[in-house]
C-alpha cells in the first residue's frame, strides 16, 4: 500500500504547505469580502463607489499597461541584438541583464530617488545646462513610476526573449533569406511571428508584476500616486479596514490569475511551431 | 551565414544597457560620498556610511533576521521540494498532471495578497508568532524555485542508473543519497542560491509580516528612506549588490549563467 503510493507520499509535505498556508488563507481572505451583512457584494460596491479607489485602480491599470508595452518593445529589440551577438559578448550582455534582475526591488527603485529627486542628478543636469531655470517635480508622478517599473522589468523581458529567439532554428532564417527576403522582411514575417508566444509570456509576467507591485510605487510614486498595492497596505495597516483591504486583494488575485490562465492558453494556440 | 544587424538597432541596445547599468553605478557612487545627503557624482570619498549601517541597531537586527529567514526558508523549501521534484519525475505516470501546477501557485498568487492573508489567518487568526509566520511565507515563495530548478536537472537524469543500483542490492534511500542526489547537485545549488536571493530581496510578502522587533532588511530600508535621505541606504544597497555578485559567481560556477535565460 505504502509502496504503491510512494510517489504521492513524497509530495505530501509540499502539497500540505501550499494548501494550509497559501490556498486556505487566500480563499479565506476572498471569502470575508462576501460575508458582509450589508449585502453580498457590498464591499465591491463600496470600492467602486469611492472615486479615490476607482482612480487608484485605473492608475494601476494605466501604469501596468504602459510598463508592459514599453518593456515589450525595448526588451524585444534588445533581446534580438543580444541573441545575435557573438559568443563572449553575448554572455557579457546576459550577465549585465541578470545582475539588475538579482538585485532587489528596493535597491533598484531607490536608485531612481537619487536620479529623479528635486536635487537629483537629472534636475541638477538640466539646470546646469540651462534647459530649465528651476528644478521641477519629477518624483511622485505617474511618469516616474512608469520609468522605474520599466527599469525593473526590462531585464526580465530581455532574458525571457533571448531564450525564445535562440530557439528559432537558424535554418528557418537561412531559408527566408535564400528565398529572397530582406533582413527586415525576415524580421517582420519570420522572427516576429515565431516570437509571439514568448512575447505573450513576457507581457503576462510584466503586467501581473506591475499590477501587484508595492515597493516601487511606494518609493517613487508615494501617496500622490496610490496604486492597488499601496492602497491595500494603507487600508489594512493605517485604517485597519480589513474588509476593504481584502476586497482589493480579491480584485488583484482574480484579475492576475484570470490573465495568466487566458493568456497562457492564447500563447499555446498562437505557437506556430507547435505540433 | 548571419545577416548583419541594423546599426540603429545596435545603438538602441547600447542605450538600453546604459539605462540598465547606469542607476546601479549611481547608487555605488552615492554610497561613498562624504556628504550628509545623497548626491552623485560623490563629493569626497568616505566609507563612513558603511560604518553607519552597523551603528544603527535596526539595521543590525534586520540584517540578522533577513539572513536567518533566508537560510531557514531555503533549507525548508529544499527539504520538502526535493522529494516532490523527485516524485514528479520518477513517478510521472502514476501522478496526475495538475500536481506540478500546485507548486507553481505561489508564483501565481500575488505576493502581497499572500502576505496579507498569512497575517489575517495565520498570525492573527491562529496566533502564530510573527517570526514563524514570516518563515512560512518565505518558504512558500521560494518553494517553486526548489521544485522547478531541481526538477529541471532531474529531467535529464537517467533513472535506469538508480534502478541498476537498487537491483544490485543498494537500499533505495541510500541509493537516493549516493546516486541520485550527487547527479543533480548543480541543480540543488542553483535552487538554493536563487531561493536565498529571492528571500533576501522580498518586500511584498514580508510587508504585512513584521512586528515589534521583527522586520526584514528591505522593509527596514523602506522605513528608513521615508525619514532620512542620507547615503546610508546607498551603502546598504551596495552591500546587497555585493551579495548579488557573489550569488552570480556561484551560479556561473555550477550551472552557467545562461541557465537563467531559459
Amino acid at each position: 500500500m505504502l509502496k504503491r503510493h510512494i510517489g504521492w507520499w513524497m509530495t505530501v509535505p509540499a502539497i500540505l504547505l501550499v494548501l494550509l498556508f497559501l490556498i486556505l488563507p487566500v480563499v479565506a481572505t476572498i471569502g470575508t469580502t462576501f460575508g458582509e451583512e450589508k449585502g453580498l457584494l457590498a464591499p465591491y460596491i463600496a470600492f467602486f463607489n469611492s472615486g479615490f479607489q476607482r482612480r487608484a485602480l485605473l492608475r494601476t491599470l494605466e501604469i501596468s499597461l504602459a510598463t508592459t508595452a514599453i518593456s515589450l518593445v525595448v526588451g524585444f529589440l534588445t533581446a534580438y541584438v543580444v541573441a545575435r551577438a557573438p559568443g563572449r559578448l553575448k554572455s557579457l550582455l546576459i550577465i549585465a541583464a541578470v545582475f539588475p534582475l538579482l538585485t532587489g526591488v528596493v535597491v533598484r527603485s531607490f536608485a531612481w530617488l537619487i536620479i529623479l529627486g528635486k536635487n537629483g542628478i537629472l534636475n541638477n543636469t538640466l539646470v546646469a545646462l540651462g534647459i530649465t531655470a528651476e528644478p521641477f517635480a519629477m518624483l511622485y508622478t505617474e511618469g516616474a513610476v512608469i520609468v522605474a517599473m520599466v527599469y525593473l522589468f526590462v531585464p526580465l523581458m530581455i532574458l525571457t526573449l533571448v531564450g525564445v529567439l535562440e530557439n528559432i532554428p537558424e535554418d528557418v532564417l537561412q531559408a527566408s533569406s535564400s528565398l529572397g527576403a530582406s533582413p527586415s522582411a525576415t524580421f517582420r514575417q519570420v522572427v516576429f511571428p515565431l516570437a509571439v508566444p514568448g512575447l505573450i509570456v513576457g507581457a503576462v509576467l510584466v503586467f501581473t508584476g506591475s499590477f501587484t507591485s508595492y515597493a516601487t510605487p511606494q518609493l517613487v510614486g508615494g501617496e500622490q500616486q496610490m496604486v492597488m498595492g499601496t492602497l491595500m497596505y494603507q487600508r489594512a495597516m493605517v485604517r485597519f479596514d480589513w474588509v476593504g483591504a481584502s476586497t482589493i486583494a480579491a480584485i488583484m488575485c482574480v484579475l492576475t490569475i484570470a490573465i495568466v490562465l487566458v493568456m497562457s492558453r492564447v500563447a499555446r494556440r498562437l505557437n506556430p511551431m507547435a505540433t | 551565414m548571419k545577416t548583419p544587424l541594423n546599426p540603429f538597432l545596435i545603438g538602441f541596445a547600447v542605450l538600453v544597457y546604459i539605462f540598465l547599468v547606469g542607476p546601479l553605478i549611481i547608487v555605488l557612487g552615492a554610497s561613498v560620498s562624504d556628504t550628509t545627503y545623497l548626491t552623485f557624482p560623490p563629493q569626497g570619498l568616505s566609507l563612513r556610511w558603511f560604518e553607519n549601517i552597523f551603528e544603527i541597531s535596526a539595521f543590525r537586527r534586520t540584517i540578522i533576521t533577513s539572513l536567518e529567514i533566508a537560510f531557514l526558508a531555503t533549507a525548508l523549501a529544499l527539504l520538502i521540494g526535493i522529494p516532490a521534484a523527485y516524485a514528479l519525475n520518477r513517478y510521472r505516470i502514476a501522478l496526475p498532471s495538475w500536481l506540478s501546477t500546485v507548486f507553481v501557485l505561489p508564483i501565481l498568487v500575488p505576493e502581497i495578497v499572500l502576505g496579507f492573508s498569512l497575517l489575517k489567518s495565520v498570525a492573527v487568526g491562529a496566533s502564530t508568532p510573527i517570526f514563524l509566520t514570516l518563515l512560512i511565507g518565505h518558504t512558500l515563495i521560494v518553494l517553486p524555485y526548489a521544485v522547478r530548478v531541481v526538477s529541471a536537472s532531474l529531467a535529464s537524469f537517467d533513472f535506469s542508473v538508480e534502478e541498476a543500483a537498487i537491483s544490485l542490492g543498494s537500499p533505495p534511500v541510500k541509493t537516493f543519497f549516493t546516486i541520485v542526489l550527487p547527479n543533480v547537485r548543480s541543480g540543488v545549488i542553483a535552487a538554493f542560491i536563487l531561493a536565498f536571493i529571492t528571500s533576501i530581496n522580498d518586500v511584498s510578502t514580508s510587508l504585512f509580516l513584521t512586528g515589534p522587533g521583527i522586520s526584514t532588511l528591505p522593509i527596514q530600508i523602506l522605513a528608513h528612506v521615508e525619514q532620512f535621505f542620507d547615503p546610508t541606504i546607498a551603502s546598504v544597497s551596495v552591500l546587497l549588490m555585493f551579495l548579488t555578485v557573489a550569488v552570480m559567481a556561484i551560479v556561473e560556477r555550477t550551472l552557467g549563467l545562461t541557465f537563467l535565460a531559459k
